[in-house]
């Protein structure tokens, strides 16, 4: 049997690792250094209804152990993405998941009607990017709002699993997980990117065109695992978690803490093979622990 | 697969200037494919970021690559106080390099740390290549002996007036195209003079590739952070991106901010 498949919302998945949205493009840039089919699943680059160009550069800074990005949600539009790039990915024997944002109700609605129509195997709704000016991280900040959200998009997407993409700038994330549960989610994501900003002492100019970008990369790690853990203990429906994972053993430490699948981001930039390596780590973790599906770890940290 | 990530051993290290250094690194799978103009982005120990060098030269029978890069801040400084023996952690080879075709008459325009990857792309063209190069001041001239080894007419610019022309390499441009004609111009710098001999290019119904840089994450183009604002076909603007469309780019293709 395999160790590492899961069944999330009733996809199957060969393992738990998901390249997190964004960070992976279509998948045909990495399919260029390995068979993307080695990975679990893929979130798609953030998609709107119509293209958008995204923020003039740079849109990348570093940070300890981490960096900003304020791309913007730089993308070519929902049709031109089902038209071009689901086809061949729908091929790479790898879960594909739909990730969509806009910036009103009735983006959401509309995008959310093509990818229902569409052959995408789940879809991930960001309710969260920092990056847009209007909309996206307003929609994610108060439970009624995501909840909102969360409604219009479920109600227009009726025949795919839907994993909704919770902010960490926010006050309480266990209650918006509890919001969008209670609105339709199948299953919680998290965490997006933390708003953060870094200045040029020689120009005295922030890195970033954008003045603030969103921080993500090892050095939020240990919010996200503790995001992950509150949001565990909060709703029932399955948590998706992200944010740093670097190595299998920040895999194994993302679902002790509560997470039934994980998604690597920023890793990729540093090594291109960091998910073929938390993949192989997790299976000799599993075996040498006698322990026959990772299902079984999923919330197992036991709280003092 | 058009990509490889490579541990190559560094095989010889040389300091050009204060801050500038040569890496010589030994290369069997990335060398393969590699063509000038290109790039690779190193793997800095204890950063999240990888550091996107061009290439400055290789050799696919010896199998190896040529890095030569300055210090300008953490990471660099880091990657110059590695030594032979030390392995360096290449993604490679990166993006389009420059189109090239040694029979043509090619002017080869450098600034500062953007002279290294026109060494390796000026080599072919022999005495079919002008290479005109601008520096702050004497000391941090790098290369020149070797591009004119290669038979190219070699002439130099400083800022300060202490070698060769007083002023920019841009006026020396200006001159060389007074002189002759020219089939192609190949730039690679700073902004404002890639801007200027993208201008005089223009003017002068020449040819024009420009070698740009932008911050990077993935440098395969996958998370689209080095954008570069261009001109579609229709006039209408986006952003494309460094690592996969460019870094060279059609000089008329760039929007100039
Ligand atoms: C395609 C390409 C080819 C290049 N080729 C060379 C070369 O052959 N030789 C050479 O010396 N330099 C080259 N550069 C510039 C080189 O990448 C930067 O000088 C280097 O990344 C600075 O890193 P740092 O850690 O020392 O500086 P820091 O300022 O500490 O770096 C912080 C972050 O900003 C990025 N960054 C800073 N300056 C630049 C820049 N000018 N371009 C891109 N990213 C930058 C860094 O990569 C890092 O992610 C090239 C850049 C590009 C995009
Ligand atoms: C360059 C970049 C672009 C991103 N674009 C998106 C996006 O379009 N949609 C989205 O939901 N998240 C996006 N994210 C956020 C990531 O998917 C992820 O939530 C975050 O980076 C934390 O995970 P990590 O530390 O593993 O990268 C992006 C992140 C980065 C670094
Ligand atoms: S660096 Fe990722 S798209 Fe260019």
């Amino acid at each position: 049997m395999n160790r590492l498949a899961i069944n999330l919302n009733g996809v199957d998945f060969k393992n738990p690792v998901i390249a997190a949205s964004g960070t992976y493009g279509f998948g045909r840039e990495y399919n260029e250094f390995y068979p993307i089919s080695r990975l679990g699943g893929i979130s798609c680059k953030g998609m709107t209804i119509r293209e958008k160009l995204g923020n003039p550069p740079p849109r990348i800074a570093e940070t300890p152990d981490g960096i900003l990005n304020s791309v913007g949600l730089q993308n070519p539009g929902v049709e031109h993405f089902i038209e071009h790039d689901l086809p061949w990915l729908k091929q790479q024997d790898i879960v594909v998941i739909a990730n969509i944002a806009g910036s009103t109700e009735e983006d959401y609605a509309a995008i959310a009607e093509k990818v229902n129509a569409s052959d995408v195997d789940m879809v991930e709704l960001n309710i969260s990017c920092p990056n847009v000016k209007a909309g996206g991280a307003a929609f994610g900040t108060s439970p009624d709002c995501a909840a909102n959200i969360t409604r219009i998009v479920r109600e227009k997407c009726p025949n795919k699993p839907l994993m909704v993409k919770l902010s960490p700038n926010v006050t309480s994330i266990s209650e918006i997980a509890k919001a969008v549960e209670a609105a339709g989610a199948d299953s919680v994501s998290l965490i997006n990117t933390l708003l953060g900003m870094r200045i040029d002492i020689r120009t005295r100019r922030p890195i970033l065109k954008n003045n603030k970008g969103g921080m993500s990369g090892p050095a939020v790690f240990p919010i996200a695992v503790r995001m992950v853990n509150e949001v565990y203990n909060a709703v029932k429906i399955p948590v998706i978690g992200l944010g740093g994972i670097a190595t299998w053993q920040d895999a194994i430490e993302m679902v002790l803490a509560g997470a039934s699948a994980i998604q690597v981001g920023t890793a990729m930039f540093t090594d291109p093979y960091a998910p073929l390596h938390i993949i192989e780590g997790m299976d000799e973790y599993l075996e040498e622990n006698n322990i026959d599906n990772i299902a079984e770890l999923v919330g197992g940290v036991k709280l003092w | 697969m058009k990509y490889t990530q490579e541990l190559c051993p560094i095989i010889q290290k040389d300091t050009l200037n204060r801050t500038t250094f040569s890496f010589v690194v030994k290369s069997e799978k990335a060398v393969q494919t590699m063509q000038p103009g290109q790039f690779a982005n190193l793997r800095v120990a204890g950063k999240t970021l990888r550091r996107p060098i061009s290439v400055c030269g290789f050799n696919r029978e010896e199998g190896w690559i040529r890095f030569v890069f300055e210090i300008r801040g953490e990471g660099t400084a880091i990657l110059a106080r590695m030594n032979e023996g030390d392995t360096l952690d290449i993604l490679a080879p990166l993006g389009n390099g420059f189109a090239i075709d040694p029979t043509e008459k090619a002017v080869f325009v450098g600034g500062g740390i953007g002279v290294p990857p026109l060494l390796g792309a000026s080599a072919p063209y022999g005495e079919n290549a002008t290479v005109l190069l601008g520096f702050r001041n004497m000391r941090a001239i790098i290369l020149s002996d070797e591009f004119e080894a290669n038979g190219a007419d070699v002439r130099i610019a400083t800022d300060d007036g202490s070698y060769g022309h007083h002023g920019f390499v841009t006026q020396l441009l200006a001159q060389r195209l007074d002189e002759a004609p020219c089939d192609v111009i190949y730039a690679c710098g700073p902004t404002p003079m890639l801007k200027l001999v993208a201008a005089e290019a223009e003017q002068r119904g020449i040819r024009c590739m420009v070698s740009l840089e932008e911050r990077m994450g993935c440098g395969v183009g996958a998370c689209l952070v080095c954008a570069c604002k261009t001109k579609r076909e229709d006039g209408s603007e986006t952003y494309r991106h460094v690592c996969k469309n460019g870094p060279v780019f059609d000089s008329r293709e760039v929007v100039w901010e």
